[in-house]
């Protein structure tokens, strides 16, 4: 036993020095090193302790800490070594079937799109469209190109459906349901959390620690929890430590450090490096036109443009979402993810492998509601490039789980069985009430989760929840306030009686506080 | 019968009357949820919700009649003392020298000779009466853009950009010939110098729209509405002078916007200012929003202390105001004018919710209890009235605390803007300098 764990903890550290290796940091703190030499400090009989100290003193070695800690968060650790490299992206052959088939169902759709409209996926601009573009750039909302014909490729509920059918094939689900049956949508068996294991897992949510979005309120003097926890965010933010990062934002951001220490947590720091590379990419969004740009165009235009909150931001919203599309380094993330990118061949070689191209070149199709992931990161940072690379590092880390079909205690469908079970068990009347009335909760709560809540509560209440997504390196939270949302309006819910009416009782979640609902759910609801 | 007749009469006698001449549903359903009976403008009524013209009338020296006790209006007789652009720059004028002469504090300037803290309206004139003295100030910065604005008109109606002393001499051209009005009553208009650096959010230039509430003038009584708004542009900002005939770049007022090819009908392109509040604090920092917010409840002040010597304080008015104000890229407030009768329309379903709230409250502070209104009472009513009103400035209050020292506070060196804030967003707060 002793021995499997070194063994994994070497392979780990293998992993992360295989990975940064590659990376401008490695190479930056190589150079320091060799400058360094010149310092009178450094000592030929003790080179390389002296050089160890001075990467500590000159804040390298943070750097580097910071580094390592953002691979730990990112990336799985690794499978045993014999174990198959699929087993990374998802360990489960029916999980990565049903994946897979979705996949194909969503090509198919994207390519007769294609073929209706007869446009291609890709085609180079003519130089007089390259100059329009670059020069509408920031104002490209103000341009209404017809669009009516193109539809999102799909939106949650398809998804929806196609999880409610997902099976297990090795597991005896009854015909017969009974006491224990699970008797939400979702039919696969996944261990989810229970009710004690979340109170052990959100510790620092509970009732006896101070929480930003509780304890700041107006009843509240600030001189019991608010001044102390913003004099500590500083000092975090001093350090330059991720990892302490991780830890304070468990308590909620002070809104006006909240843009930093995200930035920390997620290790991006917009060096002239990381400008050019979006520089770069604006540049390959004027060259060419991608059939992908006209369905984020039409996203934009359906979800952010409408909305009372993000509607002043559309044009970052493309700024971003456009450049996203030709990042192929979010390829990388496919690694880890259950899905994969789809394919595209050059014309007349279909199939042929040495002509394949990913498609879009990130990998990545949007769908109904994709750009409700950008919009709020769009009140904290008004530097385009540092927008992107900030949204970029959330959604490798968090969002793409949100529509990818895996066993990952984040992913989607852990997600919505979470809420199902939360509710079953802890709300049962409510739960067989609904579900009496052909009102699934989860057909209600899903969109919800998918878009991470964005575009449902109102912003603030939506950063408090994002911090703890970023200060527990996990999405579980989405699935406790989604039944805690349902808690909060049961009352109301116990009188309805058909989906309609339930979906209006729950309609507007712009007035909910997000904090209390959940340390009341969590914590102070008998179980 | 006779008993039935009896009953009805002894009913209504407890309500309050009311009339208006603005047909908007917020009103009237305001009115109706209060249980008050709709009556003609012949006939005895407590309470008037009506247009500036017919204001202009009831307190005329020809027509005008006595108010009694029991009947209030929403609106100060020569309000316009306010809301007319024109005469708005000329009190504040008048009330920065009357500072200077007294020694005050206030009246303080830097070394280019501008008020410190006094200088928040756009350099101003007349024209045609200043325009000699506009021709003056254009020459020293010749490539300054200015904006025209006739005086007596609302809505962005008859505003136009200016970058050449040309376009001027056209202008007063055209309008002497085109007219056959005689020229003492042609149309007035101010020019005032253009903010050609606004604060964009997301590219977008926007105007911030807030309501003030005056219960009296003297002593100052006001009140601000927690829930204004940033009005948008729907079409990119830019500076340049070759859009200077596109107004919807420039101008910011829905009635104008509305026209607009992009104008979104579910939000309007409004924006609620506690997003604004938000977004500040999380890209610039906590104590500049917070400075930020302390300067516009200051000028707001100042605005209405400018005019408090001229206006007439008739005990049976009240007045909500619309303060339109824009914020430039080193975050300084500047007002831009007043509005008397901020519009009642609703844009968007939110907006009818807005506006409904904000005349509920309104006549919560003007007619308190919704019970038949007594102009002598002493306009100060209890916090739990107040609704989404907190209050900007109390004259009373502020005298007894010592006016003096916190007048001295804020123009010393230790100014309390950042000091002492307790709190933060949304939440009451007392600025120092109050």
């Amino acid at each position: 036993m002793m021995l499997e764990q070194d063994t994994g903890l070497s392979l780990a550290i293998a992993q992360i020095v295989q990975r940064l290796k590659g990376s401008s940091l490695h190479s930056q703190l190589e150079r320091q090193a060799r400058g360094s030499l010149h310092k009178p400090e450094i000592k030929l009989e003790s080179l390389k302790e002296d050089i160890k100290e001075f990467l500590k003193t000159s804040g390298w070695e943070k750097r580097l800490q910071n580094a390592v800690y953002s691979e730990l968060n990112v990336f799985p650790s690794p499978c045993h070594p014999a174990a198959p490299p699929e087993h990374m992206k998802e360990p489960l052959v029916y999980m990565r079937k049903a994946q897979g088939s979705w996949e194909k169902r969503i090509l198919k759709s994207l390519n007769s799109m294609c073929t209706e409209l007869s446009i291609p996926l890709a085609r180079k601009r003519p130089i007089r469209e390259q100059k329009e573009l670059l020069n509408k750039w920031n104002e490209m909302g103000t341009d209404e190109p017809d669009l009516s014909l193109f539809r999102p490729v799909y939106a949650p509920k398809d998804f929806l459906e196609v999880l409610m059918n997902l099976r297990n094939p090795n597991y005896e689900n009854g015909d017969q349901p009974s006491f224990k049956n699970h008797l939400g949508l979702i039919q696969v068996p996944l261990k989810v959390k229970d009710i004690p294991e979340l109170r052990d897992y959100f510790s620092e949510l509970g009732l006896n620690t101070g929480q930003l979005g509780i304890d700041d309120s107006t009843q509240v003097p600030p001189e019991l929890f608010e001044n102390e926890h913003v004099r500590v965010g500083q000092t975090v933010l001093t350090e330059q430590d991720s990892a302490a990062a991780q830890q304070y934002v468990r308590q909620g951001c002070p809104t006006a450090l909240r843009a930093e220490l995200w930035a920390l947590i997620l290790n991006i720091s917009n060096q002239p490096e990381d400008i050019l590379y979006y520089e770069q990419l604006k540049s390959n969004v004027i060259q060419h036109d991608l059939l992908v740009d006209s369905l984020i165009y039409k996203d934009v235009k359906l979800t952010a443009s409408n909305d009372d909150y993000y509607f002043v931001f559309e044009d970052y919203l493309y700024q971003v979402l456009l450049c996203f599309s030709r990042d192929t380094s979010v390829l990388e993330h496919f690694s880890y993810n259950s899905a994969t990118p789809p394919k595209s061949y050059i014309r007349g070689k279909l199939g042929v492998e040495e002509y394949a191209v990913f498609y879009p070149p990130n990998g990545v199709i949007p769908f109904h509601g994709f750009s409700m992931y950008v919009a709020p990161l769009c009140f904290l940072y008004h530097e385009p490039s540092k927008l992107y690379q900030i949204f970029r590092e959330m959604y490798v880390r968090f969002f793409f789980r949100l529509h990818s079909i895996s066993s990952h205690p984040s992913g989607i469908v852990s997600l919505c069985l979470l809420f199902e079970t939360l509710l079953q068990t802890h709300l049962p009347q409510l739960f067989y009430h609904l579900r009496e009335i052909g009102a699934q909760p989860l057909r209600i709560s899903f969109k919800w989760m998918v878009r991470a809540f964005s575009g449902y509560l109102a912003t603030d209440q939506l950063l408090l929840l994002w911090d703890r997504i970023l200060g527990y390196n996990s999405l579980e939270i989405l699935a406790v306030l989604a039944a805690a949302v349902f808690a909060f309006r049961a009352v109301n819910l116990m009188e309805v009686t058909s989906l309609a009416a339930a979906e209006a009782v729950l309609a507007d979640l712009s007035t909910l506080k997000v904090m209390p609902l959940l340390q009341i759910f969590l914590f102070a609801t008998v179980t | 019968m006779v008993h039935w007749r009896w009953k009805v009469c002894w009913i209504m006698a407890g309500k309050v009357k009311w009339v208006t001449d603005i047909e908007k549903s917020v009103l009237i359903n305001n009115f109706e949820k209060r249980g008050w009976i709709q009556v003609a403008e012949n006939e005895d009524w407590n309470f008037y919700w009506m247009s500036v013209q017919t204001i202009r009338n009831v307190f005329s020296v020809e027509t005008g009649y006595r108010l009694s006790d029991d009947q209030i209006v929403n609106h100060f007789p020569n309000h316009y003392e306010l809301t007319r652009k024109d005469l708005m720059v000329k009190n504040i004028k008048r009330y920065r020298k009357e500072l200077e002469k007294e020694g005050s504090p206030l009246a303080e300037k830097d070394e280019n000779g501008k008020y410190i803290y006094l200088d928040f309206v756009p350099v101003t004139f007349m024209l045609p009466a200043d325009y000699n003295l506009f021709v003056e100030e254009f020459r020293k910065n010749p490539s300054s853009t200015w904006i025209m604005k006739p005086c007596g008109k609302a809505q962005g109606k008859g505003i136009f950009l200016i970058n050449k002393l040309s376009q001027i001499k056209k202008w007063s051209r055209d309008s002497k010939t085109s007219s056959f009005v005689s020229q003492s009553s042609k149309e007035a208009y101010v020019i005032s110098l253009y903010i050609n650096n606004p604060l964009l959010i997301g590219g977008k230039k926007f105007d911030l729209r807030l309501y003030v509430l005056v219960s009296t003038y003297r002593p100052l009584r006001c009140y601000m509405y927690k829930l204004g708004f940033c009005r948008f542009c729907t079409v990119k900002y830019t500076p340049s002078t070759s859009e200077l005939d596109n107004m919807f770049v420039h101008l910011t007022n829905v009635a104008i916007q509305k026209h607009g090819d992009d104008y979104n009908h579910i939000h309007g392109g409004k924006w609620t200012v506690s997003n604004l509040r938000l977004y500040l604090e999380s890209t610039r920092g906590k104590e500049v929003t917070n400075k930020l917010f302390d300067e516009i409840h200051w000028i707001i002040v100042q605005s209405l202390k400018a005019v408090a010597p001229v206006m007439n304080n008739d005990k049976h008015c009240f007045e909500c105001y619309g303060y339109d104000i824009i914020i430039d890229d080193k975050l300084k407030p500047w007002l831009i004018e007043v509005n008397a009768s901020p519009s009642l329309t609703s844009s968007t379903a939110n907006d009818r919710i807005l506006k409904y709230n904000l005349i509920n409250d309104t006549l919560n502070i003007a007619v308190p209890n919704g019970e038949i209104p007594d102009c002598k009472w002493n306009k100060s009513p209890p916090k739990e009235a107040l609704g989404n009103y907190e209050i900007l400035y109390d004259e009373e209050l502020a005298q007894s605390d010592g006016a003096d020292r916190d007048l001295r506070s804020r123009s010393g060196q230790s100014i309390g803007l950042k000091g002492n804030r307790a709190r933060d967003s949304g939440k009451p707060v007392l600025t120092t300098w109050k």
